[in-house]
């Protein structure tokens, strides 16, 4: 590093997470006391832990490692300061070893395994840490890279849970001139974070996975649709990608190779349907982001009508690992057909928020009571939504549904993106599901008829039961429009608002009006 | 943040210019015109439409399709509240409640002295310190009611 050897090395967290809880203020402060006190400091802006209630948490490196301190307000700056000089020394906000946290020792991080650690905008960093080791394993052996990624079992983060390498096969296979590797970063489920998080804090990851990805299927270009509402994102993945090509780890010739490709990161405008991809693809071609009718998939017939694949921010940022640790090792973890780990994101009511990433199979009882806390209110928790607007609201009753792509969809769920967002008893779940149908009109992209009309009339139609006016009646009148935007739409905004809608009325009656449910009362 | 600007043609061709021969140029040159002018001035849809030769219907369609494009000036300043569900979870509906009975408003509005406009936001990424907020750009997360009272305050210089 170009600091002076024997400066203090001191990260303060750039991720939005802390950035919204004074981060830069700090960090500022940290560079003038340095000054003051005239002691050679080294100011990092890494990326964060995922301990989001400890945010700020700074650290200091010390020979034992490193040592954090959080929640780090204004006032406590120069208290942790003075404690940061004495290697780490005591003081009430000291939190020790990060990675000695019950938190951070109960996960496994593959996917995020250097997020928080690393200076996100140093390539030389990243390759410190096991950066690149997957690319130049991918390149040794070009050919073996869709059927390693197949055979990982990784499926798609974005929602779909669609197998990776079976995406990647078909792109692969399909001749053309041209192909895009697209990486969706719309991240617009409320709840979910860690597309922004790998953003801001390990972005190499992702650009790594791009690359790796159009070795595999021939693409020589690709764009990072990012939404509009991450600057703090697209700041840091546009500096990473010019360090990458002066890296020469993208260009002409990626890592010496005979292999082009470079990226791109281009805006989205607040349209959260722009996240379905075909809607996607139409943003970036300049148009209305209206969803296409499949067929042609994207896979044959993309971004400006060439082959592209197109997947989630942590589907791609998961490739590296899996080229360089072997299927085998990503495939071990997990249960059933949900293969790895999920980075699950803890949000809403909870004393414990943040990033945890763990193999499938872990129940929600135990994210959200054991791990997450429960309910930073103090009060108990009601309802918990899982996997973005468009996922359903669990009770407490079904809290043994272990995490995996097929246990949630047997209950009537979905866990999408993996984001958990926790109520506390204080929730009318009648307004919550007006508020998805609501949501839904709002988004809508308008090419359907159950979802654009659907959705209002949902939207009238829960308000008439909240007001009790014929009830039963208007009851029936929601469960029949549920069914019609799910069987009648052409994309999952229309198709899956039931979701939410219908479990919060199947789960939680007496909200609407009913008598409790025996089990939802427990 | 900029928020207002006169129309100027001549820079508007320049922005369109700098973009046109990209892939996909059409929303690259509506942020730039948006971050020019604080919202997109109505004469430059045939300006754009020309350069891309594509109908002015279509860049219409395109600037009303996304929630960002604003089609008149926003306020001097640009209160955002999240009001999705991480951050309903964590008493967003009162902090809307209380920026509209202090500011006047409603979300969506703009004040009629032009001093602030109040939105929605649905996510700001940063649902593990909801309630959360963006104000001119800058991103504030557990919001509560003295917080926002300071970014209401932020909101009159
Ligand atoms: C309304 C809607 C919004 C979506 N939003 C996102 C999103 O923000 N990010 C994402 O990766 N996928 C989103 N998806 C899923 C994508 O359509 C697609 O399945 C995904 O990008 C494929 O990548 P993956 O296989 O890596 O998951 C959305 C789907 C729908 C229907
Ligand atoms: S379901 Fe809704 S968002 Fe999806 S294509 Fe139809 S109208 Fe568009
Ligand atoms: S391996 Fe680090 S630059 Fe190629
Ligand atoms: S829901 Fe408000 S920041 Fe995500």
């Amino acid at each position: 590093m170009s600091a002076p050897t024997g400066s203090l090395r001191v990260y303060v967290p750039g991720d939005a997470a802390a950035v919204a809880c004074g981060a830069d203020d700090i960090a500022k402060t940290i560079r003038d006391l340095a000054a003051k006190k005239n002691v050679a400091v080294q100011v990092i802006r890494n990326g964060s832990r995922g301990m989001h209630w400890l945010e700020p948490m700074l650290e200091v490196e010390t020979g034992e490692g490193r040592i954090a301190y959080g929640p780090v307000e204004a006032a406590d700056a120069e208290s942790v300061f003075e404690a940061m000089l004495t290697t780490g020394g005591e003081h009430k906000l000291r939190v020790g070893k990060p990675e000695d946290h019950p938190f951070m020792k109960k996960q496994t991080r593959l996917t995020f395994a250097r997020c928080g650690i690393v200076d996100p905008r140093s390539l030389e960093d990243y390759c410190a840490h096991g950066g690149y080791r997957g690319l130049n394993k991918a390149l040794a052996k070009p050919a073996n890279i869709v059927a390693e990624v197949t055979q990982s079992g990784l499926r798609g983060r974005g929602g779909a849970g669609f197998p990776t390498g079976i995406k990647w096969k078909t792109v692969a296979d399909t001749k053309a001139e041209q192909k895009y590797i697209v990486c969706n970063a719309d991240e617009g489920d409320s709840g979910t974070f860690a597309d922004r998080m790998i953003m801001e804090g390990d972005p190499f990851v992702l650009i790594e996975g791009m690359t790796i990805a159009g070795i595999a299927v021939g693409a020589t270009k690709g764009y990072i649709y990012i939404r509009s509402e991450y600057p703090h994102a697209i700041d840091v993945m546009n500096d990473a990608i010019r360090a990458a090509r002066q890296g020469g780890v993208l260009g002409d010739k990626v890592c010496g190779s005979a292999y082009v490709f470079d990226l791109e990161v281009r805006v989205g405008a607040g349209a959260y349907v722009c996240g379905e991809e075909t809607a996607l693809l139409d943003s970036l071609e300049g148009k209305r982001g209206q969803v296409r009718a499949k067929p042609p998939l994207p896979a044959h017939k993309g971004l400006f009508g060439k082959p592209t694949v197109i997947n989630n921010v942590l589907s791609l940022a998961t490739v590296p690992i899996i080229m360089d640790k072997g299927a085998e090792f990503y495939k071990n973890f997990g249960m059933g057909r949900s293969r790895g780990t999920m980075p699950i994101q803890l949000a809403g009511n909870l004393n414990y928020g943040g990033l945890f990433e763990t193999a499938f199979g872990i129940t929600l009882g135990e994210l959200v009571d054991d791990i997450g806390g429960g309910c930073f209110t103090g009060r108990p928790v009601k309802a918990v939504q899982v996997g973005g607007p468009l996922g359903a609201y669990f009770p407490r009753a079904l809290f043994d549904t272990p995490f995996d792509y097929e246990a949630f969809a047997a209950k009537d769920g979905l866990i999408g993106h993996g984001g958990i967002v926790v109520f506390d008893d204080t929730v009318d779940m009648a307004k919550q599901a007006r508020f998805a149908m609501e949501f839904c009109a709002i988004e809508s992209c308008g090419k359907c008829t159950p979802c654009r009309i659907g959705s209002t009339r949902g939207v009238e139609t829960v308000d008439r039961i909240m007001k009790g006016i014929e009830r039963d009646k208007n009851l029936a009148v929601l469960t029949d429009l549920c069914n019609t935007m799910k069987f009648g739409s052409l994309c999952a905004l229309g198709g899956f608002t039931p979701y939410p809608v219908m479990s919060a009325l199947t789960h939680f009656p007496e909200d609407f009006g009913g008598a409790p449910r025996l089990e939802a009362a427990e | 943040m900029k928020t207002t600007s006169g129309w100027d043609a001549n820079l508007a061709a320049e922005i369109i210019g700098r973009h046109k021969n990209t892939e996909g140029p059409l929303l690259p040159i509506l942020h730039s015109l948006q971050e020019a002018f604080g919202y997109i001035p109505e004469p430059a849809e045939p300006l754009v439409a020309e350069a891309l030769n594509i109908s002015r219907a279509e860049v219409h369609g395109v600037v009303t399709f996304y929630h960002d494009y604003r089609h008149a000036p926003a306020g001097r300043h640009v209160l955002k509240l999240c009001q999705a569900e991480a951050c309903q979870a964590c008493g967003s509906d009162a902090l809307a409640a209380q920026a509209e009975s202090k500011l006047g408003v409603k979300l969506g509005e703009t004040s009629a002295d032009g001093r602030v406009t109040l939105e929605p936001v649905y996510c700001l990424g940063l649902c593990s310190v909801s309630p959360s907020a963006m104000i001119d750009g800058r991103i504030v997360g557990r919001l509560d009611a003295k917080k926002l009272e300071a970014l209401i305050a932020e909101t009159s210089r």
